[in-house]
């Protein structure tokens, strides 16, 4: 039995377990305390209102496993946002072709960070941050007021609603749902995605290997940089706005998402599941703090705050428990 | 003889500063084993980089079934069926055995990894060296020796023309060893070209159809396993013609230890780095300890300096057991040890030679306490002026140094906490004639004028001939010989190397 527990706590997935345990847990007491919470609806309005984040989770839960960061996913973000509603406002062009347009635009921008990034071996933490900050200014240059969206198309695909059983998603959720199973996919099933988790494992290894690192780097940049601006669009759905003050920290919530879900900011661990339940326990927290109704909503920012100094903590003793079954193991090698 | 399989010829690489390779040749023929020696720095490991592909070369052609190629990248040199097994495990600790074995080459159904049939091609090919343990579980659930035998089967189950296997064997035991050997023969049969590099002589002719020597970056020669005799052998990694080590003039004066013993070590062990060390050391004595790179040399030392547990044996300071935990438990015991590289674990390059002198006798008084200024500056001086460190003045950076000074600064550094026990660990590497002698008589003369003990280890040999009273000569992490008196010569060391073959 003592062997089964610490086997598991070996095992690469405790840290998603745990994560998911805690979720039920958390909705458990929510379902004891509020009677709301009963309602399924309420369940899947956490996948409505974070929609947005999980896909940005995505595209940062990339970067983070080959062992790098991306910052600017936020202010992508709301550039998109902006330059959608812009488009739709001030242009002819049909929405397809707008959200073609800005969806190759947020392609591109990682793409960039991403050649920088692996060609003159920059710190992916400055030049990401460069670019949200360039990001972040674009979109006040567009406009500083709020533009809002009144396309019949795009208003249309955002009433749209799925039904599920008795309640419903919205057009936000199923892409989010869509860009989480692609991905689960390309890391688990896929040569580029398991290049990805060897060179956030050892870069100098994965290179000595022979497995073509330079390419590696930049799609992951890429991906990130599609995720942000596929993010900006569900994003969009909801506020229909486009406005410079969007997804304001949005890169923070996402990284402490991916974080409590599993994901190594060493690189090299973490896997999409995980990433969905880091930003499910923050809409669950959320959803709390609405249905009690006093406490003000950075309480949210309190409990995400304090999880995720517990998950880093947990995470340390995860490796140290790691390292010690390998030296037991190694003793009785020789021996 | 048949084509070649491999030729490089006239092959330079120059890193800055420093010509790592020059003109160097090397032949493999298919279905051949062929061991690249040469003493640490000498360019093998350059050479087998240059091979697959990690560094560029700077001159000359590779040829590979008479076709020449231009390897950029080490996935281009596997491309063109080059494998290696580098001295390090350069694999993936967070990923699994299996993926390990396969990542890059992933057999694939539609499209999609398939990962039965990785896993269970995993533990056949891991069967073939006897090796059994769970594929899905992640590497670093594994020890080394595992994870050698990991990176040798990735290797192997490329579809290569060349294996490359550098120091495979360090980190595994006899029968892990033995059982690689028979993967290697097995191999060999199949036409495979094989380049084996080790450091453990007994390997090398149990194993080998061809050596071929470098020294200094430059190409020794080619030879025959079965014409080269081991002595002759050492002798060309050294760069000594065997007719002139006996006319080598010995140091006039040499140290008379006392009959105190200082320290001294009774079959002393450290799991997986020493097997059996036995060895006195008196005060006002210079020890030498012999024996090639990996020999168990440095890491002696370590042990003394409480880096290395005593796992075995014993060890005693002033006749009474100590065990050294940790290096400043050897500090309090008044030991000093000067580290191989001053570059990673000496010098502070930000730092200015006064800073860099106190800095031992900081950590030894606590960090809070205070040593006046006008105390700096003086020992600051004092080492300065007895060691002849050249500096515009006290206060200038290290790291502006040459590697000469710098190495002197750092035995300052030491001699500032007053040691009774100094360790020199390849004090001499990298620095010019001059300052090489300087460094040999101040060891002569702090053993004969102040008592203190000296080790003094070194890859040159005719330094540690003329410098030490008394030579220990380590092989395969054991102690094999000691050697005093009219004892201590080049021949007599490359002899107890050599395993007393004559």
């Amino acid at each position: 039995m003592k062997k089964k527990i610490s086997e598991l706590i070996a095992s690469k997935y405790f840290s998603f377990f745990v994560t998911v345990i805690l979720f039920a847990i958390l909705y458990g007491v929510g379902i004891g305390m509020y009677k709301g919470f009963m309602k399924p609806q309420v369940f899947l309005n956490l996948f409505i209102d974070n929609a947005a984040l999980i896909i940005v989770t995505i595209g940062i839960t990339f970067t983070l496993l080959i062992g790098g960061i991306d910052l600017s996913v936020g202010a992508v973000l709301a550039l998109t946002c902006m330059v959608l509603a812009w488009l739709l406002a001030n242009t002819g062009i049909s929405v397809f072709a707008a959200i073609a347009l800005v969806l190759l635009m947020g392609t591109a921008f990682g793409a960039i960070q991403g050649y920088l990034i692996a060609k003159f071996d920059l710190q992916p933490f400055i030049i990401t941050l460069a670019g949200m900050l360039f990001c972040r200014g674009m979109t006040a240059v567009i406009s500083r007021e709020t533009i809002n969206i009144t396309n019949p198309t795009f208003v249309a695909m955002a009433d749209f609603r799925l039904s599920v059983g008795a309640g419903f998603v919205s057009m936000g959720v199923i892409i989010a749902i869509i860009a989480l199973i692609v991905a689960a996919v390309v890391l688990g099933f896929t040569r580029f995605g398991r290049n990805i988790y060897a060179l956030g494992g050892s870069e100098s290894s994965a290179s000595l290997m022979g497995l073509p690192v330079f390419k590696t780097k930049v799609s992951v940049y890429t991906i990130s940089g599609f995720c942000s601006a596929l993010g900006g669009i569900a994003y969009a759905l909801m506020m229909l706005t486009g406005y410079n003050l969007h997804g304001m920290g949005m890169e923070m919530d996402a990284i402490a998402s991916s974080v409590i879900g599993g994901t190594l900011l060493t690189g090299g661990v973490g896997f999409i599941p995980g990433a969905l339940f880091g930003v499910l326990i923050q809409g669950v927290i959320l959803t709390f703090i609405s249905f009690q109704g006093t406490l003000s909503a950075w309480w949210t920012k309190i409990v995400v705050g304090a999880l995720l100094c517990v998950f880093i903590i947990m995470q340390a003793f995860i490796t140290e428990h790691k390292s010690k079954l390998t030296a037991k193991s190694s003793l009785e090698e020789n021996s | 003889m048949a084509a070649a399989l491999l030729e490089m010829r006239h092959i330079d690489k120059v890193f800055p500063g420093v010509k790592a390779l020059s003109n160097v040749d090397f032949t493999l023929h298919a279905g051949e084993i062929h061991s690249l020696m040469g003493e640490n720095g000498a360019g093998k490991s350059t050479l087998v980089k240059v091979l697959t592909g990690v560094y560029p070369k700077d001159g000359g052609t590779i040829h590979l079934n008479g076709k020449e190629i231009y390897p950029k990248t080490p996935k281009e040199a596997q491309e063109e069926g080059i494998s290696t097994v580098y001295q390090e495990v350069n694999l993936c600790p967070n990923l699994t055995v299996a993926e390990n074995i396969f990542i890059g080459r992933e057999p694939r159904r539609f499209g999609f990894i398939d990962w039965k049939e990785v896993n269970r091609r995993s533990i056949e090919l891991l069967k073939k060296l006897d090796v059994d343990i769970d594929v899905s579980k992640t590497l670093d659930n594994y020890p080394v020796a595992i994870q050698q035998m990991v990176a040798i089967a990735r290797a192997v189950d490329v579809d290569a023309k060349i294996l490359i296997l550098d120091e495979p064997t360090s980190s595994l035991n006899e029968v892990e060893t033995e059982r690689l050997f028979r993967i290697v023969r097995q191999l060999q049969k199949q036409g495979m070209g094989i380049i084996f590099i080790s450091h453990f002589l007994e390997q090398i002719y149990e194993l080998c159809d061809h050596i071929t020597i470098l020294r200094n970056g430059e190409l020794v020669g080619s030879y025959e396993v079965a014409k080269l005799p081991r002595l002759e052998l050492i002798a060309k990694m050294v760069g000594k013609n065997l007719n002139d080590v006996k006319d080598m003039d010995k140091m006039a004066e040499k140290s008379v230890p006392s009959d105190e013993v200082f320290i001294e070590t009774n079959h002393a062990a450290s799991t997986g780095q020493i097997k059996d060390v036995s060895l006195q050391i008196h005060k006002g004595e210079v020890i030498g300890l012999a024996g090639l790179l990996g020999s168990g040399r440095t890491e002696t030392a370590e042990m003394m300096f409480g880096l290395k547990e005593v796992t075995g044996g014993s060890l005693k300071i002033n006749g009474k057991e100590e065990k050294l935990s940790n290096p400043m438990a050897a500090m309090k015991e008044k030991i000093a040890f000067c580290p191989e590289d001053r570059k990673l674990s000496g010098i502070i390059g930000d730092l200015t030679v006064r800073e860099n002198i106190i800095l031992a006798l900081q950590a030894m008084d606590g960090m809070f306490t205070h040593i006046p200024y006008s105390k700096q500056v003086e020992l600051a001086d004092k080492f300065i002026d007895k060691l002849r460190i050249k500096v515009s003045d006290r206060d200038q950076l290290i790291k502006n140094l040459s590697g000469g000074n710098q190495q002197k600064v750092i035995i300052a550094r030491w001699l500032a906490t007053q040691p009774r026990f100094l360790i020199l660990d390849e004090p001499t590497r990298g620095i010019d004639v001059g300052t090489k002698t300087e460094i040999q008589k101040m060891a002569v003369e702090l053993a004969k004028n102040e008592g203190m003990s000296v080790a003094f280890i070194s890859s040159e040999m005719d330094e540690m001939v003329r410098t030490c009273s008394k030579l220990v000569v380590m092989r395969d992490r054991k102690k094999v010989a000691e050697l005093t008196g009219d004892q201590i010569s080049s021949e007599g060391v490359m002899e107890a190397i050599a395993g007393g073959e004559k």
